[in-house]
């Protein structure tokens, strides 16, 4: 049964003694942020990652602060990892040709361990936003948050806006997770696979910083990484989400197709 | 019940010049293997001869390069999700998560087969550990296991549902002499239950043990098939006489018909039969031979037939290099 194999890969992925450790490091990312600004006693001088100098006002804002910290580098780091390791990984421990007999079907198979990197990118985003939210109300003071438009919105609905920003930092790892999926039909070596999902976010992030590369700008999967900050306007701004949304389908549909297609004639020698 | 191919019913496995090409080098050149249901069948030869990849094409891990497989009579791969859940396979070695228990690895592979029930799950689990008598170490993780209790949870894993067949890529590797008779038991009690076994080998004497049937790979080649007792039959019986009139003795026997081999001590004859020599059957009688010995006058001080060894039969067949055990 599809759930019975699904539900099998999500509790093994998430009580892998790896992923945790690679979650642990992304809730570091706000306690250390927290800890850093508590201990100097200066107040922020307006320099630094966007919201940081609003945390020693309002701890709420430790969750975004992070995000802007993370998503460049750890939160594609610990994605490639996931994403990179998916079939790699089962060939390199010799499962993936049990998982095959027993059968799991090759096309099953690849769509659960999608869903799998999918749901690791969802946990990866709320754990930085849930840990930096409880570190910044243990630390500084927590009240009405003025978003970006001027206006204020008080402490539940800022919550639910800095849940929204993690299912937008998600949606936006959808398509590196496609990306890591494919790289892992290729080899039987889960390293090669990972790093080389990892440098390609860096490379789509070299490209969207080019100016010489406009014209591809809005094709780069990394490109509305940092958008979510339209979560917090009064009104929501929903377009660059509904952007984002779509270039990831898109990278989930070629890259998905690019993993069948390997994947599904591919002789399993592992 | 005739299946859609008609005689295939009978047969556990077929495979219909199956070949497979890496490239310029060809790993199973044209195979044409047929297991009988309810037969334990010793795929036999040395390592790098094909058996693996064979294992691997018959079970859709590998697409073959040409050729077909017929697997409990359905076409494969085609048909793959329909057969396989019928089908047991330890194929090159058990593997597993190392970092999961080995309860928890074979829950893992359970899930992955859509007919197996997740509600006896956990009760099917702890029997086939049981069975292999890993049931005290079920919740140890299977790096700490040992290549021998790996090996055990690999033929767990081929256990966890009622099989119609079962494939057995070196069942026996890092297996100590007694877990080798055990694993040699419990093939025979799934024998004795009607499941066909077909078990890969490159040590004969592990296969000459427990198969009914036996087909021998040979650089990719199938170089011999056949039932146990056929395969014995073929190549020729050896005359070996102790005499002190050893060059009398050589010209009756080539008078007889047979072919001198090369003796290993000097006061013994030894002489090959191409007919079968027996006690029963049309062919040349030991009783004869030593009459017409003795009626020469030499003096017959040990006289013995013996019956090819399959081992003398494999190297026959796979020449050099085959892995015997010693």
């Amino acid at each position: 049964m599809f759930s019975s194999l699904l539900l099998s890969e999500l509790r093994i992925l998430f009580s892998r003694r790896r992923t945790v450790a690679l979650l642990v490091a992304l809730a570091a990312i706000p306690i250390l942020i927290a800890v850093a600004i508590r201990l100097a006693s200066s107040p922020g001088t307006g320099r630094g990652p966007a919201f940081l100098d609003q945390v020693t006002q309002n701890g709420l804002f430790v969750g975004v602060s992070a995000l802007v910290v993370a998503i460049p580098l750890f939160l594609p780091l610990t994605v490639g990892v996931v994403a990179g390791d998916t079939i790699a990984g089962e060939a390199s421990h010799g499962t993936l040709r049990y998982l095959l007999v027993a059968p799991a079907g090759r096309a099953r198979l690849l769509v659960v361990k999608y869903l799998g990197a999918a749901a690791f990118c969802i946990a990866a985003a709320l754990t930085v936003v849930i840990a930096g939210t409880l570190i910044g109300a243990a630390l500084f003071p927590v009240g009405p948050v003025t978003v970006l438009s001027g206006t204020t919105i008080d402490v539940g609905e800022a919550l639910l806006r800095f849940l929204a920003i993690a299912g937008y930092v998600a949606v936006s790892l959808l398509g590196l997770s496609a990306i890591g999926l494919f790289f892992s039909t290729l080899t039987n070596v889960p390293v090669g696979a990972m790093a080389a999902t990892i440098s390609f976010s860096v490379a789509s992030q070299i490209l969207d910083a080019l100016p010489q590369t406009e014209w591809l700008h809005p094709w780069l999967f990394s490109h509305y990484w940092f958008s979510f900050a339209d979560i917090l306007r009064d009104p929501v701004s929903w377009a660059s989400f509904g952007d984002n949304a779509l270039l990831q389908a898109g990278y989930i549909a070629v890259f998905g197709a690019l993993a069948f297609g390997r994947f599904l004639t591919k002789d399993i020698l592992a | 019940m005739l299946l859609p191919g008609g005689e295939s019913s009978d047969l556990a496995i077929e495979t219909h010049d199956l070949t497979k090409r890496f490239g310029r080098q060809t790993a199973v050149a044209g195979i044409d293997l047929a297991v009988p249901r309810g037969s334990v069948f010793g795929f036999l030869g040395p390592n790098g001869s094909g058996k693996t990849t064979s294992i691997r094409m018959m079970l859709g891990l590998v697409s073959p390069s040409s050729g077909s497989v017929r697997l409990l009579g359905e076409e494969m791969p085609r048909r793959l999700s329909e057969v396989l859940p019928r089908v047991g396979a330890l194929v090159e070695g058990p593997a597993f998560s190392p970092f999961l228990s080995g309860a928890a690895n074979l829950r893992r592979f359970d899930s992955a087969d859509p007919l197996a029930p997740p509600r006896t799950r956990g009760a099917r689990v702890e029997a086939a550990l049981d069975r292999v008598g890993l049931g005290h170490a079920a919740s140890k993780k299977v790096q700490a296991y040992s290549l021998g209790m790996k090996q055990r949870l690999g033929l767990a894993n081929t256990l966890l549902m009622p099989r119609e067949l079962l494939v057995l890529d070196e069942p026996t590797n890092g297996l100590d002499p007694q877990g080798t008779r055990e694993v040699r038991a419990l093939i025979r009690s799934l024998a004795d239950s009607g499941t066909t076994v077909f078990v890969s080998s490159h040590l004969l004497a592990e296969i000459e043990q427990i198969c009914t049937h036996v087909g021998v790979m040979s650089a990719g080649a199938l170089v011999a098939t056949g039932t146990l007792d056929e395969l014995r039959q073929v190549g020729a019986a050896r005359v070996i006489l102790q005499t002190p009139d050893a060059a009398a003795a050589r010209r009756v026997l080539v008078g007889l018909g047979l072919a001198l081999l090369e003796a290993t001590e000097p006061d013994h004859v030894v002489a090959s039969v191409a007919e079968g020599v027996g006690g029963d059957g049309d062919g040349l009688r030991p009783e004869a031979i030593v009459a017409a010995l003795v009626e020469a006058g030499v003096r017959v001080r040990g006289f013995s037939v013996e019956q090819p060894s399959l081992e003398d039969r494999f190297v026959a067949l796979t020449g050099e290099g085959f892995d015997v055990v010693q």
